[in-house]
């Protein structure tokens, strides 16, 4: 949006009531709480023919994100997990307004990103950025390495000269562990393989030096040697960058080897969160045991008892009353199709949503 | 499949060489044709499969093991070629077979579950009539006779009958992947290939899927070869295994064989690059360096410049398979022969 130096933006005249980029750029964490999510909501509103929604009593939403509150501690890796539709990737994306909230709370930094004004979103995307899962789509194939990484500080007009940026750029790259940096400034996407691509869009999320980033299934297209790798990168970033992680992945097991914190899935709510190691050598939710029961481990010798739920995850539009997750829990009573379960405290920060945990 | 577009030729009674168990691999070489010279996918493979059995052929990608496997049927693409080796099928010599007699064993004795569940069906033909087409083919019943096959398969495989004539756009991904297997029991074939079959799914509907091979190799008495990166999946399903990499088998045996008792250095280091979730937490390892140019493979190992404990001897000598115990090889200049 192009405006004449020294009026004001048209847009602030329309954003009353929303968060001016000044109150970003002065924001601070405070305990240690870089988000802060309180019952958020994510719906998206089906189409419906016209005859449909004349006789329909009521709209039809996909809930993906159903009153979920969690906090991202400032330099974490806080790990998403959850099958497909289980709403983790609108959950990432909604921290970043890539999609819109319906309802609830993003505090960051103690703002709420939901009234982020147009011009405060912007400088907030500075801070908060994101790496898709497909290196293959996701960058420009017809772009250098040194653009592609280089096109969010040119966005932003970070850089007053061509050698901070260049520097800045080169920076980047050797921290994605693309060594050395020059040789791979002028190449393109195609010279490069899957994990020296992905290496690319992690530059092109740091080089921005953000506070978080929200990694959406970075290696599952993967090989298992590289995947390792980029594991080993975000670790690395994390402890020498101090960048917070919102990883994002399907896998419970890459979840245990790096994340600090887990929280599981299903249905559009999190039911159970808590410290890597207590969530998964303690499992409280039913859903949380029979994830951890089928990940596969390299032993043949050990045999374990597989806990495998039948059928599918239910659709998103009609979630089961009581208990989302009743219809396909081993352990559901009768009281479990009434009563939707909230949070129960286990030991420090491990919650799970079940009625039948003792306390 | 092109059964009914190709001419029976004059019946020849098949030959029948002396092999073991019902599948043997012996030497099998693949080349691909490209502008470059002749890619090396798959160099000197052999393997055996006893019936009712289970293995599982993994490696990273660009190993050849999903080329191997195709050689089997010979579904290589164009440019591809079965350079040398035999694979014995009971007997029957696959790789001298002719287009026609192969298309009387694919499906009818070996059949294939594809990756892609979604890319390996039509789309704009509903899933119960594309299971159908193989008996069709194969059993030369009419189309409504061989539904009511599809009934059957559909309530073996655990998708409700009702759902016969939706596309496969209907259905979700485990569903798909549960017609994929439908279709490849279809003809009541004795050995079916498996071609990563769940590496797109999620962790739960993979548990339904193995689940589900697991009891109906056990019910029907099926040989099974899993094709899959994964090696907890194939730690997890498979009798025998065998590790490739770049186009060689470098260690086959007995899965507790491989995963207890591993020698090669390419399997303990891959073994080690896969989460173990009951041990203790530490970051997985990772192998540094690429596989070998396929091309213009290395004179000597061609795991030598990854390898941790190489000598000087593994840059020019090409390594032999040892037998380091009875049913476990080992193609490394480390392993000592101990049978």
């Amino acid at each position: 949006m192009a405006t004449v130096e020294g009026t004001p933006a048209k847009t602030d005249l329309y954003e009353k009531g929303k968060v001016h980029p000044d109150d970003l750029s002065s924001a601070t964490v405070k305990d240690d709480v870089l988000f802060d999510i309180r019952d958020l909501e994510v719906y998206f509103p089906i189409q419906q023919g016209f005859f449909k929604s004349m006789v329909a009593t009521e709209k039809k939403y996909v809930k993906a994100v159903d009153h979920v509150s969690f906090q991202v501690r400032q330099g974490e890796i806080l790990a998403l997990v959850g099958e497909s539709g289980c709403g983790k990737t609108t959950t990432g994306r909604a921290l970043l307004r890539l999609e819109d909230p319906t309802g609830g709370h993003i505090l960051y930094k103690g703002l709420p990103v939901e009234k982020f004004a147009t011009k405060t979103l912007r400088a907030y995307r500075k801070k908060a950025q994101i790496i898709f899962q497909d290196p293959y789509n996701s960058i420009n194939p017809k772009q250098t390495i040194f653009d592609i990484v280089a096109e969010p500080l040119e966005v932003n007009n970070i850089c007053s000269s061509e050698r901070e940026k260049e520097e800045r750029v080169v920076k980047a790259i050797n921290e994605a562990g693309l060594r050395p940096a020059t040789e791979y400034l002028y190449r393109y996407p195609h010279e490069l393989s899957g994990g020296q691509r992905q290496r690319v869009c992690i530059a092109g999320a740091t080089v921005l030096e953000p506070d978080v980033i929200v990694a959406d299934e970075p290696v599952a297209s993967l090989d298992v040697s590289i995947r390792n790798d980029i594991l080993k990168l975000m670790v690395e970033e994390k402890e020498k960058l101090g960048v917070t992680y919102i990883f994002i992945t399907h896998d419970l097991s890459l979840a245990w080897v790096i994340s600090d914190r887990i929280a599981v899935m299903y249905l559009g709510r999190i039911v159970e969160i808590g410290e890597t190691e207590e969530v998964v050598a303690n499992p409280q939710h039913p859903y949380t045991k029979a994830l951890i029961s089928v990940i596969p481990v390299p032993d043949p010798l050990a045999k374990r008892e597989h806990v495998i739920l039948k059928g599918e995850t239910p659709n998103p539009v009609d979630i089961p009353s009581g208990c989302r997750f009743h219809p396909r829990c081993p352990e559901a009573i009768e009281a479990c199709k009434e009563i939707d379960p909230p949070d129960v405290h286990i030991t420090g920060d491990h919650y799970a949503a079940c009625i039948r945990i003792e306390k | 499949m092109s059964v009914a577009k190709t001419k029976a030729p004059e019946k020849k009674p098949a030959e029948r060489v002396p092999h073991k168990g019902i599948l043997e691999v012996r030497e099998l070489t693949t080349y691909f044709k490209l502008g470059v010279g002749d890619v090396k996918a798959v160099q000197g493979v052999s393997f055996d499969l006893e019936p009712g059995e289970s293995l599982g052929l993994a490696g990273e990608s660009g190993c050849g093991k999903t080329t191997a496997a195709l050689s089997i049927l010979k579904l290589l693409p164009e440019n591809g070629r079965i350079v040398s080796g035999d694979v014995l099928f009971e007997g029957r010599n696959l790789a001298k077979r002719t287009e026609y007699g192969m298309s009387r064993i694919r499906w009818k004795e070996i059949s294939i579950i594809f990756q892609g569940a979604m890319n390996a069906l039509n789309p704009v033909k509903e899933t119960g009539k594309q299971i159908a087409e193989p008996i069709q083919l194969h059993e030369g019943l009419s189309e409504g006779k061989a539904m009511v096959r599809v009934k059957e398969l559909y309530d073996l495989v655990g998708i409700s009958q009702k759902r016969v004539m939706d596309f496969p756009h209907q259905l979700s991904g485990g569903m798909r992947q549960r017609a994929m297997i439908a279709m490849a029991l279809a003809c009541n074939p004795k050995l079916v290939i498996g071609d990563e079959p769940t590496t797109a799914l999620d962790v739960m509907v993979q548990a339904q899927i193995l689940e589900l091979i697991e009891r109906l190799r056990r019910e029907l008495d099926l040989s099974f070869i899993l094709i899959s990166h994964d090696l907890s999946v194939m730690a997890e399903t498979c009798d025998k295994g065998v590790i490739m990499y770049a186009g060689e088998v470098v260690e086959s045996g007995t899965t507790a064989d491989i995963f207890n008792k591993a020698t090669h250095p390419y399997t303990r280091q891959l073994i080690k690059a896969f989460p173990n979730i009951h041990e203790k937490r530490e970051m997985v390892s990772s192998i540094k360096g690429d596989p070998p140019n396929l091309v213009n493979p290395p004179a000597g190992c061609g795991f030598c410049p990854r390898c941790d404990v190489r000598i000087a001897i593994c840059e020019t000598e090409h390594p032999e398979m040892i037998e380091v115990e009875a049913g476990h090889f080992v193609r490394c200049v480390h392993a000592e022969k101990g049978v």
